[in-house]
């Protein structure tokens, strides 16, 4: 495959074609704050969190699907977009009702954590503060919606690694929201296979193991990357 | 009846907000006193259709003060739910907590708060009349007082990573064990611990000396008590069953299952104030007005288990005729709750269950309804869950120390007021007086007014022609 150069913050690189900037970013050592893509499965570009320029074009865009181009200028990490992913992260926190102190992921959570980065220590938004419930019918995994941030990971590794196509997004903007089947109870959802993929690989704490306490949800992502690259590269590879 | 309205607000050195009210009959006596809060934070409505697992971690945040309390409660909440017994090695631990707890929060409210009314004087100027007052005039007190509150932190730290809200308890046992690292910082700093005890006695051995008229007239009245005891009626701080006792010392009832607790207290939500006023059943309201708290845990049980509370115990039960009845001495049972704290404290120190591993019982709901009960510094606290077969809260009961000494302290107030209110004038004298009657209890308000309400708290100054003097609301 032929490969492309371009500069990421002024850094001569080169990258692979159809490769997309957050991969070439990746390659070269440049991080990129994400919170849709997941290493495994296809990018949706839903989160707007990693945001790029890029020389030429006036709109700001999403590294994890843009394509790289030869002699592309890309830079990462500049105020407009610190501010701007400044902004994305206070809408997703007014969004829904995130109480970290008393999360079940507090501490291991990619949304809180890149608040944390980002100085985030209060909201200029209004509070939605939007009445959702928890679904705890499931025999080993709760949901709770109020700390959903709608990135999909959870749908994406459903389909896509474990091809039982629970997960789904039902309706729109701010009613939007992840379900099981046709809208049932997970717990009653025919076709879940417990595997508990989503679990790992959900962002914040709406998805978690029953009986969680506070700051108990960890997550072990090894194992989701174990499965890709065994099925993609055919080795069974253990990450340490 | 022609009546004046004396209000004194804000008490403090005291968590969170109160009120104050203290009614005049038309001779210009008082007639009675009403402590009112005024912190709303709705807790119970708030913990609706949450995971019971997660409620040890929210409960905690009711209160900065006494968060371990409110940590165990809830755990064991969720341990009746799940309808385990937990693991031995779990359930001392969650003991050890309650113990760095109870030093904790005992040392802070006899150090910080209320030492320095009786060894400053009362009537020295409240911005001297504090813990800094205190450095200046006694520092090595101040400095030992200090460093005893930092040891029961260090404990709850130690266990729970955390000083301030550790959600370390969880239901089914606990997270983790106690390092041998951790073991031997504790053991190394007990005998300060202790040193430091025995000059608090020495001190207040001699305040009792010179404080009889607070002896008399601070809370002392009938009523009964109430704590948890052990099978053998000894002291106790986390398990056991409850016991009433009258002000004559009798036993009325015994090894009452906690868990039955809305058999034998009814709770009177009083018009003027969030916080509940639990009392006991069998005698109506208000002649069921119970204490809880160091000085009601003292009053029910036969033995610390302890030798050198067992000491302090004897000393304090010869204070009283049948039971110690001055809530004065709720600071004297304090002490004694500390050193009974430290000794068991040393006890766990050799105790090998506390390293292991085995911590954590687990099952699914087994039970809709789960009630936690544990003795937190300042009296019984109970949390009461009812949840749906998936385990979210459908309704939420807690019942703590302050809501249950509420009627108490009101009787306390208005038995001060009786020796110190002159004509319809609030002295400094007066108000030095009724703060500290109200902080013999140990009140900490902000976790008493969880309950949820609907009226909104509003105050109002009432002359004896019935014009309104002045009018506050809650904000
Ligand atoms: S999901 Fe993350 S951001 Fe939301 S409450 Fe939990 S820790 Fe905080
Ligand atoms: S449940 Fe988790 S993984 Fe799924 S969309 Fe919400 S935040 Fe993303
Ligand atoms: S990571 Fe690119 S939009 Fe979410």
């Amino acid at each position: 495959m032929a490969a492309k150069t371009l500069t990421i913050n002024g850094l001569q690189i080169s990258a692979e074609e159809g490769a997309t900037i957050l991969q070439a970013a990746d390659e070269a050592n440049v991080k990129i704050p994400t919170l849709c893509h997941l290493d495994g499965v296809y990018d949706v570009g839903a989160c707007r969190l990693c945001l790029v320029e890029v020389a030429g074009v006036p709109k700001l865009l999403p590294a994890c699907t843009t394509k790289v181009v030869e002699g592309m200028e890309v830079k990462t990490d500049t105020e407009r977009l610190r501010k701007y992913r400044r902004m994305t992260l206070e809408l997703l926190l007014a969004e829904r009702n995130h109480v970290c102190a008393v999360c079940v992921a507090n501490g291991h959570c990619e949304l809180q954590a890149f608040a944390w980065s980002l100085g985030i220590d209060h909201v200029r938004y209004d509070y939605c503060f939007p009445k959702w419930s928890v679904d705890n019918t499931h025999r080993l995994f709760g949901m709770d919606h109020n700390r959903c941030i709608l990135c999909t990971r959870c749908v994406r590794v459903c389909w896509h690694i474990e091809g039982a196509g629970t997960k789904n997004v039902s309706g729109r903007g701010g009613h939007a929201r992840i379900i099981s089947d046709l809208n049932q109870p997970w717990g009653e959802a025919d076709s879940c296979t417990s595997c508990g993929k989503c679990v790992q690989a959900c962002p914040t704490g709406a998805l978690f193991h029953k009986g969680s306490t506070v700051a108990e949800m960890e997550r072990d992502r090894s194992k989701l990357e174990f499965i890709v690259t065994a099925r993609e590269k055919k080795q069974w590879i253990a990450s340490d | 009846m022609m009546s004046k309205r004396i209000v004194i607000e804000p008490v403090t050195r005291i968590e969170g907000h109160a009120k104050i009210s203290i009614f005049m009959d038309s001779a210009g006596n008082v007639a009675d006193a009403e402590f009112h809060v005024v912190e709303f934070r709705g807790f119970e409505k708030f913990c609706e259709g949450r995971p019971f697992s997660e409620m040890p971690g929210i409960t905690q945040r009711i209160c900065g003060i006494c968060p371990v309390s409110h940590t165990l409660a809830s755990a064991k909440a969720g341990d009746a739910i799940m309808a385990v017994n937990i693991p031995p090695a779990a359930n001392k631990l969650r003991r050890l907590m309650n113990l760095g707890q109870i030093v904790q929060s005992h040392a802070l409210s006899f150090f910080h708060l209320s030492a320095p009314d009786f060894l400053l004087g009362w009537d020295t100027p409240p911005a001297q009349r504090n813990v800094f007052g205190l450095i200046a005039a006694n520092p090595g007190l101040a400095r030992a007082g200090i460093r005893l509150r930092q040891f029961g932190q260090e404990i709850i730290e130690i266990l729970g990573a955390k000083k301030i809200h550790p959600a370390w308890a969880v239901p089914g046992g606990v997270r983790s064990p106690l390092t041998e690292e951790g073991r031997a910082r504790i053991r190394a700093w007990l005998p300060e611990s202790f040193a430091t005890a025995k000059t608090a006695f020495d001190l207040f051995q001699k305040t009792m000396d010179t404080h009889l008229r607070e002896i008399q007239i601070y809370g002392n009245f009938p009523s009964l008590f109430m704590g948890l005891v052990g099978p053998d009626g000894s002291w106790e701080h986390h398990d056991g069953k409850l016991r009433f006792i009258d002000s004559s010392g009798c036993i009325i009832a015994d090894q009452l299952d906690a868990r039955d607790y809305l058999q034998f207290i009814g709770e009177s939500v009083q018009s003027s104030s969030y916080l509940k006023s639990p009392y006991y059943t069998p005698l109506g309201f208000p002649d069921g007005m119970y204490r809880v708290g160091p000085l009601a845990r003292l009053n029910v049980c036969e033995r610390m288990g302890v030798p050198k509370a067992d000491a302090e115990l004897k000393n304090f039960k010869s204070m009283g005729r049948g039971a110690v009845t001055s809530s004065f001495l709720y600071h004297y049972a304090r002490l004694i709750e500390i050193l009974a704290a430290l000794e068991f404290i040393e006890l766990y120190m050799d105790d090998p269950d506390l390293l292991s591993e085995d911590l954590r019982a687990d099952a699914g709901i087994n039970s809709l309804r789960g009630v936690g009960v544990s003795e937190a510094p300042r009296g019984t606290l109970f949390h009461d869950y009812t949840v749906d077969r998936n385990g979210l809260l459908q309704k939420v009961n807690l019942i703590v120390a302050t809501g249950q000494n509420n009627l108490a302290m009101n009787q306390t107030v208005a038995q001060i007021a009786r020796h110190y209110v002159r004509g319809a004038t609030i002295s400094e004298h007066l108000l030095n007086r009724v703060e500290h009657g109200i902080r013999c209890y140990d009140p900490c308000l902000s976790c008493s007014t969880h309950a949820v309400g609907q009226m909104p708290l509003h105050i109002r100054l009432i002359g004896p022609d019935g014009a309104i003097l002045c009018e506050a609301a809650r904000h």
